[in-house]
């Protein structure tokens, strides 16, 4: 058995196998499958200062190997979260790592604040990338600028580990991610969706009420690996990748482009255990190569 | 309601006219509770273009023989896949999910009091439209149990479509519509004369949501208690990914955990 143990920040992890936010709730959805204690942790649903309905139906279009969303960070706040999931959550035995949005600055460091005194709650992932809602998210994480401010916002009234969430819609993913690692990020994690769009034919309509959608699932596989490999190169933090993950395979391929730890997300919906068997399946692989830690092959990729 | 994640061996799977079909599944140990209105999300393989699992309800559940059954309208990649698969192959499900309809004993029930008809018995009209019937058969079958009487109201646009007549009046009176007058009257389902003849006391309906938004605003015209089946679009099924929404008077709630079956006056429909 290799030592699967990994550290992001201050946070330690058992394993490097997280539960993407949006695709997990808030974990207990999922107790009835699998067993929440041997996951790294979990990231939780994106949490705003204030309650958020999200946009209209239809919401969700399936594409081939993957599908669009535009939810649009539906959530009942911060408030909400810390007196009524806060308390069924904290005894998991995980870490519990909450996505945390907004729209402008002030509501970012707000909520970050309010995640800040909750003792079982370690690490917040910042949010700069969701490319379904109108004011803030993905604004904030496609140029330099806006990311490097809601960083520093945030790290100045945060004290544990700050995870800040990567946008794939940008030139290049690199020079943001270096922005937020001179603001104070611990690590960064990435990719949140790819923006997308589904046309019904028959309709001549958009099947998104919003027209565009995040696109996720194994269609972005390829673009999350050449962006983790991409930043792994340009960042000294630790990458949490994402993008398609699947399976053990998927998970390996990321840790050897530069991830330290993976998020598992969209696959959730099709097979509720996937991530236990994904931490399984790194250990056996692990074994069969010989491998005393998963640390060993974080950037492992052999370019020849 | 405990949900379970398990391959299920199918036992049969019967082509109906025109585009349908039965399939019948036995898990590995008996089958825990369900209740009507609650469905399964089933993972479709060797299908590119189908990504996510398909949401099918519950159309009967034989304790008898430890099986379900599923009636599927072949409708895109995922379904016509299904339609493949044959005695001996597994299908991996998730369930039940959703939360059912009202039957008179549960607890739980939105509130109604059921008015008694006078042999004392509550008369319950099921009205189902097209594949909406599905879930229906399970429910007539439970509320039959209880001492309710169901009548079936059954619609498709021609006669081919409506499908499993003989087993729907096992468990009750059962009338028609079909489009096209090819079986019973001509017309939709709200135009049926049994809609004036008779005076029920709880309305139950599945089905494309024009009907079901004609048959709620019968229901509200005649102070009729009335749920729905809702079918929007889903992916986890389980209350994590907030996809297939539905706008209520309590904003926008989960169709997978929080329906499929909602009281018509939850929602926020025009009637």
């Amino acid at each position: 058995m290799a030592d699967l143990n990994i550290n992001i920040g201050k946070l330690s992890l058992r394993n490097p196998v997280l539960t993407a936010s949006g695709t997990f709730g808030y974990g207990l959805e999922y107790a009835d499958f699998i067993d929440l204690s041997k996951l790294g942790g979990m990231v939780v649903k994106g949490t705003t200062l204030h309650p958020r309905e999200g946009n209209d139906y239809p919401r969700m279009a399936e594409t081939p190997s993957g599908m669009l969303n535009a939810v649009g960070l539906q959530n009942k706040g911060a408030e909400w979260f810390t007196n009524v999931i806060y308390p069924t959550v904290k005894d998991l035995n995980t870490n519990i790592i909450v996505n945390v949005s907004g729209s402008t600055i002030e509501d970012y460091a707000a909520c970050a604040e309010q995640m800040d005194t909750l003792n079982k709650v370690p690490a917040i992932e910042l949010n700069i990338s969701c490319p379904n809602v109108k004011q803030g998210g993905m604004a904030f994480g496609t140029n330099c600028k806006s990311a490097a401010e809601v960083v520093k916002a945030v790290r100045k009234i945060y004290h544990k580990t700050l995870i800040v969430k990567l946008s794939p819609n940008v030139t290049d993913i690199t020079e943001i991610a270096r922005t937020v690692e001179a603001e104070g990020a611990d690590a960064v994690s990435l990719i949140n969706t790819l923006l997308g769009m589904a046309i019904d034919a028959e309709k001549r309509k958009p099947v998104l009420s919003t027209l565009t959608g995040g696109l996720s699932g194994p269609c972005i596989k390829p673009v999350a690996l050449r962006m983790v490999y991409q930043t792994y190169r340009a960042v000294k933090i630790p990458i949490i990748g994402m993008g398609g993950i699947c399976n053990w395979k998927d998970a390996i391929e990321f840790i050897l482009a530069g991830a330290t730890a993976v998020q598992i997300g969209t696959y959730n919906f099709i097979d509720p255990a996937v991530s236990i068997k994904v931490v399984d399946g790194i250990n056996a692989y692990l074994d069969r190569h010989g491998f005393q830690s998963v640390k060993e092959l974080v950037g492992g990729l052999e370019c020849g | 309601m405990k949900k379970y994640l398990a391959d299920w061996t199918v036992k049969e799977n019967i082509p109906l006219r025109p585009n349908y079909c039965l399939i019948k599944l036995s898990p590995d140990g008996e089958i825990p509770e369900m209740m009507p209105g609650q469905f399964v999300q089933i993972k479709i393989d060797n299908s590119p273009s189908t990504f996510l699992r398909r949401p099918i309800s519950i159309h009967f559940v034989d304790r008898r023989e430890n099986e379900i059954w599923l009636l599927v309208q072949l409708l895109g990649e995922g379904t016509r896949q299904l339609a493949q698969i044959k005695p001996g192959d597994q299908l991996n499900l998730l369930y039940p999910l959703g939360n059912g309809f009202s039957l008179p004993e549960n607890k739980n029930a939105l509130g109604f009091s059921v008015a008694k008809s006078p042999e004392n018995k509550p008369e319950r009209l099921l009205i189902g439209g097209g594949v909406g019937i599905a879930p229906l058969l399970f429910l007539g079958f439970e509320l039959s149990l209880s001492g309710c009487k169901p009548t079936f109201l059954l619609g498709a646009k021609r006669k081919d479509d409506l499908l499993q007549m003989a087993e729907f009046e096992k468990y009750g009176k059962v009338f028609t519509t079909t489009e096209d007058g090819s079986y019973g009257e001509k017309g939709f389902v709200t135009q049926h004369s049994i809609l004036k003849s008779t005076r029920y006391d709880f309305i139950y309906t599945c089905g494309p949501k024009p009907m079901m938004q004609a048959v709620a605003e019968y229901a509200y015209k005649n102070a009729i208690p009335c749920e729905v089946s809702l079918e929007n679009t889903m992916a986890c099924g389980i209350g994590a990914c907030l996809c297939c929404v539905e706008k209520t008077k309590k904003g926008n709630i989960c169709v997978c955990t929080e329906g499929p079956v909602f009281n018509s006056n939850q929602l926020t429909w025009l009637i």
